[in-house]
């Protein structure tokens, strides 16, 4: 324990006899929001073309996207599933009923109690999917971001199953990765996923392959 | 003599390590593919941001600061990552770090943990000491996996296998994982390693991390990766293990929109890699219950230090300097014998060492300037470079043989050259102009190769190589047309503007 201090102690003296001077935290704020932001932190994309632009980053990376008004959330749900084969799909326990068609079997996952246990990862892994939905979306780079906010569950559950359908409304997208920043500051401390597209590498002679790990078949449903 | 610090692999020389893998034409031609592969992706998707020069500023700024006042930063994410339930530890050095997680991991009497690339942990040696105290740690990136079961070391740290192709990949796994039926299309492969991993990923309690970032104002830790094997380690296991450099802390969370925007289109050359995971201390029912992150010196303090260096800190590890450097891209990562290769391998071992190991490597660069242009923190490589060259003379010059030597002799002509041309460095492409005064006008080309000769024999009383860089390339290379290019590349790699016409 003791070393352990002086370890904690070494270290930062080391860095302060090389620094010199410290500042105080007034000082030191005050130079923070002098940094120089001169870069994009707005729009300047009309929304269709901004939602043209987040669909066609998503195909890019393979997914699958469909443009749908609220109305016809649930049939399109209906539709995927039963073009990806997916027979039972986990979701959180928090879903809007009204989302899941009949003649699947939908798990809820993470409300606590008997209809909502917590899966392990093993029983997790049985799943044919999991569908959910999301916090924001960045046009400009096709990234989806989750936080274990509504509608969403915990991390283990969009990543251990092979395919993930995702529900995202279009009022939150936002053209920028900055503007998606703003609007995840309020929530900064949740556990927090960008994803974009399928898991993939390009370790292999740098051709971009599609999953490994993370599921590997996504589609996405742009809901207006 | 103390042994050989681990992440600098030997005590060779550049030039010594960097012939042997020259004669390697396999190594060198996988190299080459994906260096240009990734640096033609990689100027598309920065060339088509309008605002990409910005970003390099404040990148460089946010990083100047944060490493201006790191002693403020780094107690604010201790607290915050405390008050959120993560355990902070601090090591002065590697051994210090290897100790504290090897006593981690027996905390929880396992003999097996996950891990996730980190460069940092090689760094450390850290898989080796584990290994010679019963723990087996498994690497779960693709190319990591690939080294790992290769017994091999890594060349790129973006790409740690780049210089393997998918055949000696398939021959490595057929073998390793017992698949001798396995096909060779990177599908395929990919699918073999996602089996292979699985089983691992659900069962292994302890997984270990490096991370790319940490936010100060809320104790987050920020990683980004392709695979989802970082995913699966950070979320699955009940206790977590992050290995981080000192440097690596940002002030705010914000400020992940400059880095999240700049790392992957300079790493991957994508827009956004497929995962970035941004967690804080531990949250209940949520991933790990038990987080712990090790923040390790190991000589980082000391470059705060030097004003004219401290800049090598802002590194955030994209790897574009390598893809861009036209020396790595002849002679790929294992040449520089350690574990941070390329331009800023060539400028962070030494200091990593005080100076003492990897000190040809300051020389293992033509001054070009590529690596600056594309550094999305716009560290001024080529200016670091001739700073540490000098601090080699200067200590150098103190001993006898250093005084006789021709190097030295040598170098204080080259000194004033460098200086003009630091000078120069205001101008845009500093680079380019200084690399073009350099050969235009002193023929210091041909010196510099006698110095760095010079300097390996009166370091090592090693016989002198007689032959310049472009000679010793000449006589090694085999004849036509491939020849031709690859002298080409030479050309390239002692004066890259007069290839480019400018
Ligand atoms: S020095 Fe710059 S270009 Fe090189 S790896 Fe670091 S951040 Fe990237």
């Amino acid at each position: 324990m003791e070393s352990r201090l002086n370890a904690r102690s070494e270290v930062l003296g080391a860095i302060r006899s090389a620094l010199g001077v410290s500042q105080d935290g007034e000082r030191i704020a005050a130079e923070y929001a002098a940094l120089p932001r001169g870069y994009k932190r707005e729009a300047t994309l009309t929304r269709e073309e901004m939602l043209q632009l987040f669909v066609h980053r998503l195909e890019e990376y393979g997914a699958g996207v469909s443009r749908i008004a609220s109305d016809g959330i649930r049939d399109e749900i209906a539709g995927r599933v039963e073009a990806r084969g997916c027979g039972r799909l986990v979701i959180p326990y928090d879903l809007p009923t009204g989302w899941l068609p009949a003649g699947f079997d939908f798990v809820p996952y993470g409300g606590g109690g008997e209809a909502s246990p917590m899966l392990s990862a093993a029983e997790l892994d049985r799943m044919d999917g999991v569908l959910t939905g999301c916090t924001v979306a960045v046009a400009e780079t096709g990234s989806i971001v989750l936080q274990s906010g509504p509608w969403q569950g915990s991390r283990a559950l969009t990543l251990v199953p092979d395919y993930h359908l995702c529900v995202v409304f279009a009022e939150q997208v936002v053209e920028t990765v900055p503007e998606s920043f703003a609007r995840l500051e309020a929530t900064q401390s949740l556990p927090t996923t960008f994803f974009s597209g399928p898991s993939a590498t390009a370790d292999i002679e740098m051709t971009r392959i599609k999953g490994v790990h993370g599921p590997r078949f996504l589609d996405v449903l742009l809901v207006e | 003599m103390n042994p050989i610090a681990p992440s600098h692999w030997s005590n060779r020389d550049f030039p010594v390590a960097a012939r042997e893998l020259l004669e390697d034409s396999q190594t060198r031609s996988n190299v080459r593919h994906a260096t240009n592969v990734i640096q033609a992706k990689r100027d598309a998707v920065a060339g088509e941001l309008p605002d990409w020069q910005q970003l390099r500023e404040a990148g460089e700024a946010i990083r100047a600061h944060s490493l201006a006042h790191l002693d403020y930063y780094l107690e604010q994410f201790e607290q915050a990552c405390t008050r959120a339930g993560g355990q902070v530890h601090w090591a002065r050095d590697a051994a210090e770090a290897n100790q504290i997680i090897l006593g981690l991991i027996q905390r929880y009497h396992v003999d097996e943990v996950l891990k996730i690339k980190t460069m940092t942990s090689e760094e450390v040696g850290l898989n080796r000491h584990l290994e010679a105290n019963g723990i087996r740690a498994h690497e779960t990136d693709l190319a990591e996996l690939i080294i790992q079961m290769g017994g091999d070391k890594p060349s790129h740290f973006v790409v740690p296998a780049l210089h393997k192709n998918r055949m000696q990949v398939r021959e490595i796994f057929q073998r390793e994982m017992h698949l001798p039926e396995l096909g060779e299309r990177p599908e395929d492969l990919a699918a073999a390693a996602r089996g292979y991993l699985r089983e691992k990923f659900l069962r292994l309690k302890v997984a270990v991390s490096g991370a790319n970032f940490l936010i100060a104002e809320n104790g987050a830790v920020c990683i980004v990766e392709s695979e989802g094997n970082g995913r699966m380690c950070l979320t699955l296991p009940d206790v977590l293990i992050s290995l981080v450099g000192i440097e690596k802390v940002l002030p705010r969370f914000q400020d992940l929109e400059v880095f999240l925007q700049t790392l992957p289109r300079s790493a991957t050359g994508e827009r956004m890699n497929p995962y970035n995971s941004i967690w804080t201390g531990v949250r209940q029912g949520d991933g790990p219950q038990e987080f712990h992150v090790v923040l390790l010196d190991n000589r980082r303090s000391p470059i705060l230090g030097d004003a004219e260096s401290r800049q090598t800190l802002q590194c955030i590890r994209c790897a574009a300097c390598l893809n861009a450097c036209p020396v790595y891209h002849q002679t790929g990562g294992h040449a520089y014998e350690s574990v941070y290769a390329g331009p800023i391998g060539a400028i962070l071992t030494p200091q990593l060492h005080s100076m003492e190991e990897g000190r040809t490597l300051p020389y293992a660069s033509s001054l070009c300037g590529a690596c600056y242009e594309v550094c999305p923190v716009k560290i001024n490589i080529p200016e670091v470079l001739i700073h540490l060259r000098g601090k080699i003379v200067e200590e150098d010059q103190k001993t006898l043989s250093g005084q006789l030597g021709l190097w030295n002799v040598g170098m204080q002509a080259a000194a004033l050259l460098f200086a003009s041309a630091s000078r120069l460095s205001l101008a845009q492409h500093l680079g380019r102009v200084a690399q073009k005064l350099f050969v235009a006008r002193s023929g210091m080309i041909e010196h510099l190769p006698l110095m760095l000769s010079g300097w390996t024999q009166t370091r090592d009383l090693r016989p002198l190589p007689e032959q310049s860089f472009r000679e010793w390339w000449a006589g090694r290379t085999p004849p036509g047309d491939v020849a031709k290019r690859e002298l080409a590349g030479v050309d390239q790699a002692a004066g890259r503007g007069g290839l480019h016409g400018e």
